[in-house]
């Protein structure tokens, strides 16, 4: 899975570019979110929007993702696909995470300045 | 000489009896692939089997949870069933009748903890961020997406029989009704 990061003012947006999230893919992802988040600013976004498919070994890389990062640090995902979003909601994942629908939404005024 | 009698006839894995009681699914209707135990060969398995749910055009939600139950159960055999042992086969069998799907999926991996298959149980979610689960989502989602789950050990094989409504209940109704 193919990472790509780039800051926005005070957000670093993080975009998975692979469409597989799952188990041959995680412990590899977890390990570049590790890379790409540790120096970060406090907020960190990430686009799922490539991602179709994600499973039980995906989702639990996504929360490593997020309780490796610093204290002050949070992950925000953003633009889950429909088989991805249903992941999150039947554990209740979605509970735990703030999940915007799109990128544009997630990062507002940033998003204009950086387009 | 016969040592011992089997609970259910062994077909030899990739060569499925499709014919239960009277009635035979017709081969546009069912679908069987055997595959190394292995997380990319997996991958492969899973391609062929969504490709086999677009030709029943099974609409796209319900074909991505079926994709999910199906590696969900096949992740837990290679990381559980076949763990330190040699590398071994999985076989995923699909039938379509009416609005259902009846899958079956083998492997020749240890029996299940217990002899039966795990209950999924929701964990805390209302922890410290350090104390989140990272794992134990699988059977959660298959206990909730699937109906009619039963396993089995029959010799040295592991049989998992479910049923899903990828359509959702009642949106087709059943043929003939």
């Amino acid at each position: 899975m193919q990472l790509e990061s780039r800051d926005l003012d005070t957000t670093r947006l993080i975009t998975a570019g692979g469409d597989r999230l799952d188990a041959a893919a995680a412990i590899r992802f977890k390990d570049e979110m590790r890379n790409l988040t540790h120096d970060g600013p406090a907020r960190i976004v990430l686009d799922m929007s490539a991602v179709s498919f994600m499973d039980s070994s995906g989702l639990g890389a996504v929360v490593g993702a997020m309780k490796q990062l610093n204290p002050d640090q949070v992950l925000e995902l953003a633009g889950l696909t429909p088989t991805v979003m249903r992941v999150f909601s039947l554990t209740r994942m979605d509970t735990v995470f703030t999940i915007h629908p799109d990128v544009q939404t997630a990062l507002g005024d940033d998003y204009a300045h950086a387009s | 000489m016969i040592m011992h009698t089997l609970p259910e006839r062994l077909e030899p894995m990739g060569q499925a009896d499709h014919r239960s009681g009277a009635d035979r699914v017709p081969d546009s209707d069912r679908f069987e692939v055997v595959f190394p135990a292995d997380e990319l060969e997996l991958r492969q398995a899973l391609a062929k089997a969504m490709t086999f749910l677009d030709t029943l055009s099974v609409p796209p939600e319900g074909r991505g949870m079926v994709e999910v139950v199906l590696a969900e159960i096949a992740n837990n055999v290679i990381e559980h069933a076949y763990a330190g042992k040699a590398p071994g086969m999985i076989e995923i069998r699909i039938e379509r009748r009416a609005d259902t799907l009846r899958c079956v999926i083998l492997d020749e991996g240890r029996p299940m903890a217990g002899g039966t298959a795990p209950a999924g149980k929701m964990q805390a979610l209302d922890v410290r961020r350090a104390d989140l689960p990272e794992g134990g989502f699988g059977w959660l989602m298959i206990r909730e997406l699937t109906e009619n789950l039963s396993y089995v050990r029959i010799g040295n094989r592991n049989r998992l029989e479910f049923t899903m409504r990828p359509a959702g209940p009642g949106k087709n109704p059943p043929a003939g009704s």
